[in-house]
Formats: structure tokens, C-alpha cells, sequence
């Protein structure tokens, strides 16, 4: 079945197509409304996830801070189209602007970072994220900025001039609800961020943000700008966050600090490296499990008790705990994550490459 | 007027003069040998013209620019490329790739370009690839193109590092004991390639620590002992010097 879809890539396309399309109906109506709403977090965090996978997987810099670009899109859709401050500009102007905001912000956490690496630059990054988010948590005095814990609300739907998508629609009778229209707004932006992502990774940019994650100084003396081009892996980086962040204000219409705490910044992180760090399906694939998984073992509670009578284990617990044991498997035994490039899986498994080489000349000889 | 000119270069971390009073000056077209002992400041020397370092006295000029205390990345844009003493390839990418990031500083598409992909961006990366295969061709690797750098034998893997400074299209091309570690007949090699190199229009800064291949393709020879230049010359004059025979055997001060 795959070879023949191999052979046929127009049809293979297509087929994914019509899946796509009709993905939302198919789980809406065999899985109810709800899971609607969680395909679409899971689109929001494709996108986080492919923009954290620039900074991460391609130049190799390590950001635990990354969902404070998530908050400032997200806070800035909010501040312009929401009765926070009154004002109500429409998405097309905000996202953009929420894009860009984050991408200055990614430049302004670049900057003083630039001669740290691995963990140092992942503390550093971490003490930004959290800065973010204490900001949001405080600024509602003296001047009421961002209404502090209590988050802001009422946000503005996306809506294309009347036709506002948190509404239902009617299409030749048939309703389609705002978890559906959400989605596919979502899916049209992720193929956006996948495309730029993808062209990014080949091309001269990918090449030297490849370049500086392998060896710093020796793409240095190959008369790559460093500088720059690591500057510019987190604008690139930040640019997608913010992006995702305005969709999340506007699908949610309400936005707090506590959405944009360490631990989200470590689950799109996880996201990356359970996929496949580097390598774009990987990633997607990371991303849709880790939005999904949860979600289902929230069902676990539920089976204890009917099994036991009561809830022996709070699923929330028991989440963490599979997810940790998860974790720790797949580093022991795939720590190429679950759908690599080819060239990362020679990368982790060169040495057992060898060893089965040179245990098969071995052979050779007794041969 | 001197392709490079090394002026009166010092180099000191803390109070040891690892470089003192060094000049050298390498002419168009030649094979320039930097020899001396260990730990003698060659390598150092290598890192104060390329931009690693930054000189504490003196000058480093290309074609009458200056290019000491400017970031390496500058100095290769000048036209002055180095391979390192321990191999540092990009070990993760394929050989192919390794010299397509050489060709970085002759490309220029930018991230809308690369995005867009418009025809001079395609135009641009079909020019990279051709060029980096001829240089895998040139250095004899152009069957290795798609192996990963990390996994090509080490000899290999000193001429990957050669086609890659190559991409920059330098002309002068720093080489950092690009032999340590080959037998003869892989020495004897590399001689032959170095004198195809100049011919090829490329000037040659060798370090290294082989005399006898120095003093074999070599045009010009400076020695370096504790941080100061004791000799320069004809390969066979500077072999005949007392000083350099002290530096090398031992002798009287």
C-alpha cells in the first residue's frame, strides 16, 4: 500500500488532502466536540513546534524559553483587539504585528546571548521566559497593562470582514461549528510555517544555520556571519511563536500568564526531540501526540471508576508519570526520536554502524 | 607587493609572548613553509592572521588590506581560507554539503529569496552544487559526495577540509599540518597535490611538521622557534642555518 503510494505522490497528496479536509467531521462525529477543539491545539502546537524546531534543530541553540514569544503574540493580539484598552483592529493587521513584535523580541533575547551554548545558553533562555511571563503576572499596576493574574478576555474573534469564525455557520444547510472553522484557518497556517520551514532547512540559510550547530568555528572560518545567522534562527524562531500566540488569543478569546508557564516551553521542546529533532514530520508527529496524548488519558480516570469505584490515581499524576517513563524510553532506546531524518539516525547510530562493519570484516576473515 | 604581509606581529596571553616581532611575507603564486618546533607559535601565528586571534602588536596585511582583529569570517570573505590541525568538517553533513557551506561567502540569497525560491535563488543553488562537485572531483573525492563527513577515512577527510576552504575561492589557502598523521605513500600524495594547487592558481601557507616534504614543494621557508622567526629562505639555505639546526637539535645559545 505505501510503495504504491510511493510511486504515486500526486495521488498520495490528494489522498492526505481529502484526510485533512475531513479530518475535524470524522472526529467530531466519531469522538464528539471536544476533540474538535483539541485538533486544533494540536495545529497551534505544529506550529510552535516547526518555529522552536529553527532555533532548536536547525542551529542547535538550546531555548527553554520559547513560549515567552508564544505569550507576547498572544498578549498583543490582545491588547489590539480586545475592550482591554478598546481597541479592535482586525487579525490581519494584528498577527502580522504579533509576528513581528516576537520576532524583535527573539533578536533582543539573541543578542546577549550569543557567546553562550548548550546549557548555559538554556538557563539564560529559561530566565527570559520566565521574565515574560512574571511581566504579564504584574503589569496591572500602577497602570493596568495586562490585568495580571486574572488574564484578559473578550478578545476578538478572527473574523473575515462579518463572517466572525467563533460563531456557527450554516454552508447549504449543513452546520459547521467555530472548532471546524478554527481548524482550518489553523491547517492553512501551519502549511505556511511547514513551507517556509522546509525551504528555509534547504538552502543556503539551512545550510549555515547547519554549519554553526555542527562546528561554531570552523563555520566561522568557512566566512559564515555567526552573528547573524544565529540572530536570525531566533527571530525566524520567535516570529512562528508569535504567530501561533495571536491565533491562541483570538481562538480562545482569553488569555492569562499561567498559559505561557516553563512548562509549556519543555513540552514544545519535548515535542521536537520525541518527533525528531531537525527533521519536519518528525516534529508534526511529535507535536500531534503530545497534544493528543493527554488528552485521551484523560479517560483513564474515568475507566477506574468504573473498574474500581472511585479514582485511585488522579490522571493528571498519572500523565506526567507515563510521559516522564515515555521520555526516558525513548532516549535509552530511539534517542533519534521517533521519525528522524535519515541523516540524524546515521548521525546517533554511526557508531553502532561501525561496529556492525567492522564485526562483519571480522567475519570475513574467518570466512 | 607581497600577496600577505605578516608585520611585526606579537601575540601575548598574559605575560608569555607566544608570538614576538614575527614577519613574513608570502608572494603570489608560491608554496610558503612555516616550520619550527613544538610549540613554537605556528599555530598560533595561523590563528593571529585568520582572525581567531587577535594580534597584541603588529599588522597582518592581504594585498595591502588589514585584516588582523577583524572576525574570521571577514578574513575568508578577503580571500584567506584555512584548514585547522585537528580536522574540524562538519562531521554530521554530507561531503557534498560540507564544501556547499564553503561556497556560503560567494552566494548571497536571502531568506525571501530562499522562501520564494525565484529563479536566480535556483540558479544560485544549481551554481553552488556544480561547484562543489567539481571541487570533490578536484581533490579526488567525487565519489564520496553523499557519505557523511564523520565517516570518510582521515585522509579523506584532510582533503574534504582542502576542497571545502577551496569553495571560498581563496587566494591564499592556509594549511595546518595538512599531513600529521599519513603514511609515506599518502605524504608523497599530498605533495603532488599541493604543487597542483599552486598550479591551479592558488598561493600556499603550509604548516608543517614533515621537513623533508617542506623542504621538497616548498618555494620559501620561514622558521619559528619560542615565538620568534630565526630564519627565512630557500628550503635549502635555511636547512644549512646554524640557528635552525640549534632550534631543531639542541646547541649552544
Amino acid at each position: 500500500m505505501l510503495d504504491f503510494l510511493r510511486a504515486r505522490p500526486r495521488l498520495a497528496l490528494i489522498l492526505v488532502a481529502v484526510l485533512l479536509a475531513a479530518l475535524p467531521f470524522l472526529v467530531g462525529a466519531g469522538l464528539g466536540k471536544s476533540w474538535v477543539r483539541v485538533l486544533d491545539f494540536a495545529l497551534l502546537y505544529v506550529m510552535l513546534a516547526l518555529g522552536l524546531n529553527i532555533v532548536v534543530g536547525y542551529a542547535g541553540l538550546l531555548d527553554l524559553g520559547y513560549v515567552a514569544f508564544y505569550a507576547l503574540g498572544a498578549y498583543l493580539y490582545a491588547w489590539l483587539a480586545s475592550p482591554h484598552f478598546g481597541l479592535h483592529l482586525p487579525f490581519w493587521a494584528v498577527l502580522p504585528l504579533g509576528a513581528l513584535l516576537a520576532g524583535v523580541f527573539g533578536v533582543l533575547l539573541g543578542a546577549p546571548t550569543l557567546r553562550l551554548r548548550g546549557d548555559y545558553l538554556a538557563i539564560v533562555t529559561l530566565g527570559f521566559g520566565e521574565i515574560i511571563r512574571i511581566f504579564m503576572n504584574n503589569l496591572d499596576a500602577p497602570i493596568n497593562i495586562t490585568n495580571g493574574p486574572q488574564g484578559m478576555n473578550l478578545i476578538d474573534p478572527i473574523a473575515f470582514g462579518g463572517f466572525a469564525l467563533s460563531k456557527t455557520h450554516k454552508f447549504f444547510g449543513f452546520a459547521v461549528s467555530n472548532a471546524h472553522l478554527y481548524y482550518y484557518l489553523f491547517l492553512a497556517f501551519v502549511l505556511v510555517v511547514m513551507f517556509v520551514a522546509l525551504r528555509l532547512q534547504d538552502s543556503r540559510i539551512g545550510r549555515a544555520w547547519a554549519a554553526i550547530r555542527e562546528d561554531e568555528v570552523a563555520a566561522s572560518a568557512m566566512g559564515i556571519n555567526t552573528r547573524n545567522v544565529k540572530l536570525l534562527a531566533f527571530a525566524m524562531g520567535a516570529t512562528f511563536g508569535g504567530l501561533a500566540g495571536g491565533l491562541f488569543a483570538a481562538f480562545q478569546g482569553f488569555i492569562s500568564p499561567e498559559s505561557f508557564g516553563l512548562m509549556e516551553s519543555i513540552m514544545i521542546l519535548c515535542m521536537i526531540v520525541l518527533g525528531g529533532m531537525g527533521h519536519i514530520p518528525g516534529v508534526i508527529l511529535g507535536a500531534v501526540l503530545l497534544t493528543v496524548l493527554p488528552e485521551a488519558l484523560r479517560y483513564v480516570g474515568d475507566w477506574q471508576r468504573a473498574m474500581l469505584g472511585h479514582v485511585a490515581v488522579d490522571p493528571a499524576d498519572l500523565r506526567m508519570l507515563l510521559f516522564g517513563c515515555a521520555l526516558i524510553l525513548m532516549m535509552l532506546f530511539r534517542p533519534e526520536g521517533l521519525w528522524p531524518s535519515r541523516q540524524r539516525k546515521r548521525e546517533l547510530h554511526a557508531a553502532d554502524e561501525v561496529a556492525e562493519h567492522e564485526s562483519a570484516s571480522v567475519y570475513d576473515v574467518r570466512g | 607587493m607581497a600577496l600577505l604581509e605578516v608585520d611585526r606581529v606579537g601575540k601575548q596571553f598574559g605575560g608569555l609572548a607566544a608570538l614576538d616581532d614575527v614577519s613574513l611575507s608570502v608572494r603570489q603564486g608560491e608554496i610558503y613553509g612555516l616550520i619550527g618546533p613544538n610549540g613554537a607559535g605556528k599555530t598560533t601565528l595561523f590563528n593571529c592572521m585568520t582572525g581567531l586571534y587577535s594580534v597584541s602588536a603588529g599588522a597582518v596585511r592581504l594585498e595591502g588590506r588589514a585584516v588582523h582583529n577583524r572576525p574570521p569570517h571577514e578574513v575568508v570573505r578577503h580571500g584567506f581560507a584555512r584548514t585547522f590541525q585537528n580536522i574540524r568538517l562538519f562531521a554530521n553533513m554530507s561531503a557534498l554539503e560540507n564544501v556547499m557551506v564553503g561556497r556560503h561567502v560567494c552566494s548571497r540569497a536571502s531568506v525571501l529569496g530562499a522562501v520564494l525560491r525565484g529563479a536566480r535563488t535556483r540558479a544560485e543553488e544549481a551554481a553552488i552544487r556544480q561547484r562543489a562537485q567539481e571541487l570533490l572531483h578536484f581533490v579526488g573525492l567525487e565519489r564520496k559526495g553523499r557519505a557523511l563527513a564523520g565517516h570518510l577515512a582521515y585522509g579523506e577527510q584532510r582533503r574534504l577540509e582542502i576542497a571545502r576552504a577551496l569553495a571560498t575561492e581563496p587566494k591564499l589557502l592556509a594549511l595546518d599540518e595538512p599531513v600529521a598523521g599519513m603514511n609515506p605513500s599518502e605524504r608523497r600524495q599530498m605533495a603532488e597535490f599541493f604543487l597542483k594547487l599552486r598550479d591551479s592558481g592558488v598561493t600556499l601557507l603550509l604548516i608543517e611538521h614533515d621537513v623533508k616534504l617542506v623542504m621538497g614543494v616548498c618555494d620559501r621557508v620561514a622558521v619559528l622557534d619560542y615565538g620568534k622567526k630565526i630564519a627565512e629562505g630557500a628550503p635549502d639555505a635555511v636547512q644549512r642555518d646554524p640557528a635552525v639546526i640549534a632550534a631543531y637539535l639542541g646547541g649552544e645559545v
